[in-house]
């Protein structure tokens, strides 16, 4: 199994240099996990080390494509508070 | 009786002989320090009100990785119509930031201080930012080179930071408090673990407490930062102004939260508000007695360069760089002459207004006791009032009081760029700016147009168009003289009388 960066990746770098497989990479548009290389961080850390550090809610996914960091997980913000907000500010 | 202006002891100044250029500064930030400590500072522009119209600074944006997540950054933000930290907009590798830096020195002299803020964590991206400041202290000798962090990784760091020529770091703490810092720490990654609330924050505030202890010891200065953040940590912040000044910190900047919903940070959408002007500088004003406070700070983005709070870096975009030829060994002689020439103009000024410091104040000499006014000021430099009040960005504010004058803060006139309250058919940008004057008495001012004068008059601001090209004490005290020469603050203080009775 292995791990996958999506498009709402910001290129902060702070995943590549933890990966144990070096197998983060610098691809465009956004940096690329080789799912060759990916283990999962399994027998080096608990946690899947990218997925950790990561500050944006929903740009790793998993093995089943599900988002290891799902919103509101690591900003605190409500969902339903940030949609409630969000359509305000479109509103004005 | 007399009125000095404060910050200037004249006492070091006949020992000392007024020989060290930092004789005589009008920062009262500055004016408590020790003179090696001055002597350090005296051409920063971050660390002086007065350096910072003769001196520019910088940061590359080498540093994207953070280890942390405060609550008022998100980490996705990048927009270059704003100017707030950790907004960056040009991602540069340690070779292009020495190039951008060699570029920008070459072509703005002035500048002399280049800093690592981000838009992540400087610490957090060691290698680039050590490669960075490697190249600098061997290729621009000339620069004095600093950064900021929020402390998570300084202790290991420290070591290598001594290494570099680097004589200033900032650390950002808002905290001594673990319960209070898990309300503006979401979490932090420590030891390969994203650590959550209360555990996170206390092992931030241990590992900040401890690097700021290691870095005094290795004599080096630290400034630290704090963001006021009403409801959260506002009345914290005084304890944490003594824990950090006891520990060897040489200065504290408190600053505003700037939190708007549209910025997406937990703060702005949360509708978690920002302190007014008086809050700030109320909690400033308490602070003071423990710890030097910074009261200039134009809170830059992680990529900004030129003169504090003007941004020149769309002229240094890293095509318009790479089109230029930079022969640096040629740009630091003529750099080293023209700050030698600044160096020259701000001694003569300083002098001459330490010579003017004592101002009689005979005439009024009735024995009362009269309230201290805000006023403020409309200047582009130089020490003097010689700006349009329309064409002012920001205001410097002044206190005048029976103590004499002190510079207080800046304001910004025209606002963040906040999509709303300013641009559409709400309020009027002059109605705005009144606004930020709130507070202030008078406005001092080289010219005036009739519409802002009657709606400043309205708001109870008195326009001042009488001292320009005066210098800003000299003219701030002036105008306080006429205030209790005509009565204006008796009216007021028999009027609270009659109110009270």
């Amino acid at each position: 199994m292995s791990l996958e960066i999506i498009e709402s990746c910001v290129n902060c770098w702070a995943c590549e240099p933890l990966c144990p497989n070096d197998a983060i990479y610098e691809a465009s548009p956004t940096l690329m996990i080789d799912p060759v290389k990916c283990t999962e961080c399994e027998g080096d850390f608990s946690d899947p080390q990218c997925a950790t550090i990561c500050p944006i809610e929903g740009a790793i996914l998993d093995g089943f494509g599900e988002e290891i960091n799902p919103p509101g997980s690591l900003t605190g913000i409500p969902p339903e508070k940030m949609t409630e907000v969000m359509a305000e500010i479109q509103a004005r | 009786m007399e009125l000095k202006v404060l910050g200037q002891d004249e006492t070091t100044t006949v020992e000392k002989g007024c020989s060290a250029s930092s004789c005589g500064s009008n920062d009262d930030q500055l004016s408590h320090l020790p003179d090696d400590i001055r002597e350090k500072v005296h051409n920063h522009p971050c660390y002086s009100e007065d350096a910072h119209h003769y001196f520019a600074r910088m940061h590359v944006a080498v540093a994207p990785a953070c280890n942390i997540q405060c609550h008022y950054c998100n980490r996705k933000y990048d927009c270059s119509n704003e100017s707030r930290p950790g907004v960056v907009s040009e991602l540069l590798t340690p070779e292009q930031a020495v190039k951008k830096v060699k570029a920008v020195a070459a072509n703005i002299p002035q500048m002399t201080v280049l800093g690592i803020a981000g838009p992540g964590d400087p610490l957090a991206n060691l290698d680039r930012t050590f490669d960075t400041f490697r190249m600098l202290s061997e290729q621009t000798p000339d620069i004095k080179l600093c950064v900021s962090t929020n402390g998570l990784a300084l202790p290991e760091a420290v070591e290598e930071l001594s290494k570099h020529n680097i004589d200033h770091v900032t650390i950002t703490i808002n905290t001594v408090d673990p319960e209070i810092g898990a309300k503006i720490y979401p979490w932090i990654f420590w030891n390969n673990r994203r650590i959550k609330g209360v555990k996170g924050a206390k092992i931030l505030i241990e590992q900040q407490q401890k690097g700021l202890q290691m870095l005094v010891d290795k004599g080096i200065l630290v400034k630290v930062n704090s963001v006021m953040i009403p409801g959260v940590n506002e009345e914290h912040l005084q304890e944490v102004s003594k824990v950090v000044k006891q520990k060897g910190a040489f200065l504290h900047n408190v600053m505003p939260l700037i939190a708007e919903a549209e910025h997406g940070t937990f703060y702005g959408v949360m509708g978690q508000r920002s302190p007014n002007a008086k809050e700030l500088q109320d909690l400033q004003d308490a602070c003071s007695g423990d710890m030097n406070m910074m009261r200039h700070c134009r809170q830059c983005r992680a990529d900004a360069v030129g003169l504090l709070g003007e941004d020149r870096g769309d002229e240094f975009t890293m095509d318009k760089i790479e089109a230029m030829d930079i022969d640096y060994n040629a740009a630091m002689v003529k750099r080293a002459a023209i700050h030698e020439g600044i160096k020259q103009e701000l001694d003569a000024k300083r002098a001459e207004s330490s010579e003017k410091n004592i101002v009689p104040l005979e005439s009024i000499a009735d024995g009362k006791e009269y309230r201290p006014v805000l006023m403020a000021v409309a200047t582009s430099g130089g020490g003097v009032i010689n700006q349009h009040f329309g064409h002012a960005k920001e205001f410097l504010i002044y206190e005048a009081s029976m103590e004499g004058v002190r510079f207080i803060s800046h304001r910004k006139a025209d606002q963040y760029c906040e999509g709303n309250v300013s641009c559409g058919d709400g309020e009027s940008i002059l109605s705005l700016t009144i606004k930020t004057l709130e507070g202030c008495e008078a406005v001092l001012c080289s010219k005036i147009g009739y519409e802002p004068w009657d709606l400043l008059e309205e708001a109870g601001i008195v326009p001042n168009g009488d001292h320009a090209m005066e210098a800003i004490e000299d003219a701030v005290l002036a105008v306080y003289q006429e205030m209790i020469a005509n009565g204006k603050l008796d009216e007021e203080a028999a009027a609270v009388a009659e109110a009270g009775a």
